[in-house]
């Protein structure tokens, strides 16, 4: 859609530049002049929010990570000496913490928003799948991330998630033993889970490019899943309107982010991981940051080990088989009554297992578990497939423009007739 | 020859190509492996193999935790009902089934590793169903032989290798 850059600089040292390098043409074409469809609601602010979450982490990372001190006997001082010492120690490592809680929301929203309007159909399936990849790299990141502080719940939570390769038959045990650099999460798991944490985000903001680059090639979805079929009348210019809508989604944001920092800095923190870590005790109530909830009871509603851990990643993996789960022609829940139903149902069992994952497992809420997870597989199993052929789907606007401009469109049609 | 036509004589050059391939390949390899072996556990950590411990100072029917290979073992002084319990299971209701007798050296000591099966939490005494052991994390429960009864994990809390020293003293690896 964006096609061969018109981009003219007007300054001679621009002009210079362009010839030798179309940077400041790519960026026109990409963030300027590039077409967006002229019904896109809210639920579309989200890219541009998390590309701002993604540069907020990397900043306040690369910050702390001047204090932070990689080691068993000292990361955890070292985070009280980033609260306490270091000029506005605080400052930025709440912007961290609460960060990445908001980073996950807005990726959350974004995945929901793509799975309501239809976004990961043809073209888009490479953009979804690129975008599914980037999300299992936020959630090894943000693990990574969480073992740092060395607290007695970021113990915890390393050992369980490095475990989860131990059940893999044969060779399980003496993968997690080369994980840990020993026989059992420590010193040297900690150096190399800082080295990675550093690492990944990088590999993320190259996911990302990736994934704008799809976007850019494909054209943008939007809430009506009508393709734009007469630029013209369907797109609108990047620059101004979706600029300014993304500020103004992007400052709201921040408002909510700095409720966060300044407010309750430490709503989502675990008081558990307050205390130093201890290999020889486990927190009597061991739970996962409220981002990964959702997979961990997936992860205890299944009575075997090995099944229980390939739940939890297929629950993850199987995002990228959505285009072809879903087979209906008709993108937008919009204009497909039932699918709506039962995406509000699997945004339900989401949060049901959100909760059940928080509580401490007893044999009732590990029933209720076990239903929330054949819900959450049958969404995309049998829901998904079923309803691309039996649903009776409401007729879908002749063009974007006919689904917001029903009057100009008539009088457009008219014209052209 | 017919067959020049269909198929060429290996080259020269086939044969540069082939071996050079390969000894690209072991090259890599070859420098692959330091990379990744470099994660594995060092020197320093397989030196520390064994721990010595007094357990003359145990009351009946308490667990301590020692450190061992940085990792828990729990030493419990059983008494004569967890004994009991533990020897009195009937072997087709385990999961993992192992007789009483063949986890234990001396009857009233049960010497395991302090780490769940499941994905590796310290399990908590004196807790769960069968008063052996209750993991927090998944809600493994073990019995008063450390054998796995109830919840997702597959083995028994593992036996380590030890030896009694004296009556008193206990080396464990």
């Amino acid at each position: 859609m964006s096609g061969p850059s018109t981009y003219v600089p007007k300054s001679a040292i621009g002009r210079w530049f362009e010839s030798r390098l179309p940077l400041m043409g790519l960026v026109h074409s990409s963030f300027v002049a590039y077409p967006t469809p002229r019904n896109l609601n809210y639920m579309w602010a989200f890219g541009a929010i998390l590309s701002f979450m993604l540069v907020a982490q990397i900043v306040t990372g690369v910050v702390l990570a001047m204090h932070y001190v990689p080691s068993a006997t000292e990361a955890f001082g070292s985070i009280n000496h980033i609260m306490r010492d270091v000029n506005y120690g605080w400052l930025v490592r709440y912007m961290h913490t609460n960060g990445a809680t908001l980073f996950f929301l807005a990726c959350y929203i974004h995945m929901f928003r793509g799975i309501y309007y239809g976004s990961f159909k043809a073209p888009r399936e490479l953009l979804w799948i690129i975008g599914v990849v980037i999300y299992f790299l936020m959630a090894a990141t943000a693990f990574l991330g969480y073992v740092l502080p060395w607290g007695s719940m970021s113990f915890a939570g390393a050992t369980v998630i490095t475990n989860l390769l131990s059940a893999i038959p044969l060779v399980g045990t003496a993968i997690t033993h080369w994980l840990w650099g020993g026989y059992a999460v420590g010193d040297p798991t900690l150096n190399r889970f800082f080295s990675l944490h550093y690492l990944l985000p990088f590999i993320i903001v190259g996911a990302v490019g990736l994934h704008v680059w799809a976007l850019h090639v494909a054209g943008q979805n939007n809430p009506d899943g009508v393709e734009v079929k007469n630029a013209e009348r369907d797109t609108v210019a990047f620059t101004p309107y979706a600029t300014i809508k993304d500020v103004f989604a992007l400052s709201v944001w921040l408002i909510i982010y700095a409720w966060l920092i300044f407010y309750i800095p430490n709503y989502v923190l675990d008081a558990d991981n307050s205390n130093i870590a201890n290999p020889l005790a486990t927190p009597a109530h061991v739970v996962p940051e409220w981002y990964l909830l959702p997979f961990y009871a997936i992860l205890r509603a299944i009575p075997n080990k090995l099944m229980g851990v390939i739940a939890l990643f297929a629950s993850i993996a199987i995002l990228a088989f959505l285009p072809w789960l879903d087979r209906s022609p008709v993108k937008s829940a919009k204009y497909r009554p039932t699918y709506r139903f039962f995406f509000w149902v699997f945004v339900v069992i989401c949060i049901g297992l959100g909760w059940l994952g928080s509580q401490e497992p007893t044999e009732g809420l590990t029933l209720i578990a076990r239903f929330l997870t054949v819900g959450y597989f049958g969404f995309f199993l049998i829901i998904m497939p079923l309803l691309s052929f039996t649903e009776k789907t409401k007729p879908i606007p002749a063009s974007i423009a006919d689904a917001v401009l029903p009057k100009k469109a008539d009088a457009a049609a008219a014209a052209q007739a | 020859m017919a067959s020049a036509a269909t198929i060429e004589a290996p080259s020269r050059r086939d044969f540069l190509f082939l071996t050079a391939g390969a000894v690209g390949a072991v090259g890599v390899a070859a420098v692959a492996w330091p990379l990744v072996d470099q994660m594995s556990p060092d020197a320093s950590t397989l030196a520390l193999a064994s721990t010595e411990v007094d357990i003359g100072a145990i009351p009946e029917g308490q667990i301590v935790t020692v450190k061992w290979r940085s990792g828990p073992v729990f030493i419990r002084h059983r008494t004569k009902k967890e004994i009991e319990d533990g020897e009195n299971v009937p072997l087709g209701e385990l999961r993992d089934p192992q007789t009483d007798q063949s986890r234990v050296k001396k009857p009233e000591w049960l010497i395991v590793a302090g780490v769940c099966t499941h994905l590796g939490c310290v399990p908590l005494g004196h807790e769960g169903k069968y008063e052996g052991w209750l993991c927090p994390c998944h809600g493994s429960i073990y019995d008063t032989s450390g054998r796995i009864r109830q919840g997702p994990a597959p083995l028994n809390l593992a036996v380590p290798e030890y030896a009694f020293l004296t009556d008193t003293r206990v080396k464990i690896g």
